[in-house]
């Protein structure tokens, strides 16, 4: 391996980028891809359709043999809401290898007891976020119904490109998110990326059904997520 | 910071090894058949000293790498390995699970 591309691969890794290690098995030869990064011909397709899969293999391209080592950072769910519908969500995101943090303010809910074995942190996003930021491969759930402490994570959630941003509410009640949305000054491409009513339709009408229909979604949207194409972190 | 978590990623291990002046070879799962206790992409990283950090099996052949991975530091050329049932040197250092791997090692600049 070239010391260059391992000094490469393991700064993406740090940094949460995904990035692919082509190793040309013929010449022994080595090159760091990030995600954003052209490709050309039918490697590059290959490379696309593993930053999506995250799986590493051999492939023949062109009759020339190739490594691909795929490093994805590991997926990560942001919960805004210690509610009945995290209680839920959180150990099913865990069974589905997903990383996962919730964040509620208010210390009546957030409580070790109903929370166990997951990173609780009571506190605002606004305070919290900062200091571990939100990125392309976080997903952000909001489940609070208190626009005060759902929106500023919708928001950063926006901003940081995450996968997947739900937040919890009826039409009318995300239509005024909306308007708070665009008063605060977000296009209407962003926002229509918000997922709400949140989860998959599937009838969910317990806060675990409700909690199903959230992690599919999620999944949904992690598998089919665009590839960063602007070759720049957002 | 690293973390102890950190401290044992390989291909952190293998960079503080070569910011240090060792020689090191990294080894790489290219292929799995069967049941295999690594998965493909796995690391095995080894210095000139048989020092190793990683694994690529469940311990079956890690021996048997190590001792190609310091011929690979003072040759230069990568190698191909296959373990596995099927392999002739399946009694010494076959994978018990009955799986088989192929292994890439190669050194580090």
């Amino acid at each position: 391996m070239d010391p260059h591309s391992l000094k490469k691969l393991n700064k993406a890794r740090s940094s949460r980028q995904a990035a692919i290690l082509v190793t040309d098995l013929a010449e022994g030869r080595d090159r760091v891809v990030l995600e954003g990064d052209e490709v050309a011909g039918a490697l590059g397709e290959e490379v696309s359709s593993r930053f999506l899969s995250g799986k590493s293999g051999l492939v023949d391209c062109d009759g020339r043999s190739f490594f691909l080592n795929v490093h994805l950072p590991p997926p990560r769910i942001v919960i805004i809401g210690a509610v009945h519908i995290s209680q839920a969500l959180y150990p099913m995101a865990q069974m589905t290898d997903f990383d996962v943090t919730i964040i509620d303010p208010r210390s009546a809910f957030a409580t070790a007891e109903r929370f166990g074995g997951v990173n609780l942190i009571a506190d605002w996003p606004q305070d919290v976020l900062p200091l571990k930021p939100l990125d392309r491969y976080t997903a952000l759930v909001a489940v609070t119904h208190d626009p005060k402490i759902d929106d500023p994570g919708v928001e950063a959630a926006l901003k940081a490109g995450c996968f997947y941003v739900g937040a919890l509410g009826s039409r009318k009640t995300h239509a005024k998110r909306v308007q708070r949305l665009t008063e605060a000054g977000f296009g209407e491409v962003d926002i229509a990326r918000i997922s709400a009513p949140i989860g998959l339709e599937i009838g969910a009408a317990t806060p675990a059904e409700i909690a199903v229909a959230v992690l599919a979604d999620i999944i949904l949207a992690y598998r089919k997520r665009a590839l960063d194409r602007s070759g720049a972190s957002r | 910071m690293m973390t102890s978590i950190d401290m044992r990623d390989p291909l952190l291990v293998a960079e503080s090894w070569m910011s240090e002046g060792r020689d090191v070879a990294i080894a790489t799962v290219m292929e799995t058949w069967g049941s295999a206790p690594r998965p493909v992409g796995s690391h095995l990283v080894i210095d000139a000293d048989g020092n190793f950090e990683g694994s690529v099996s469940g311990g079956c052949v890690e021996g048997a790498v190590i001792t190609e991975a310091i011929e690979v530091i003072a040759e230069g050329e990568p190698r191909m390995l296959e373990f596995g049932v099927a392999d002739e040197t399946a009694w010494r250092v076959g994978l018990s699970c009955g799986g088989k791997i192929r292994v890439y090692v190669e050194r580090l600049g």
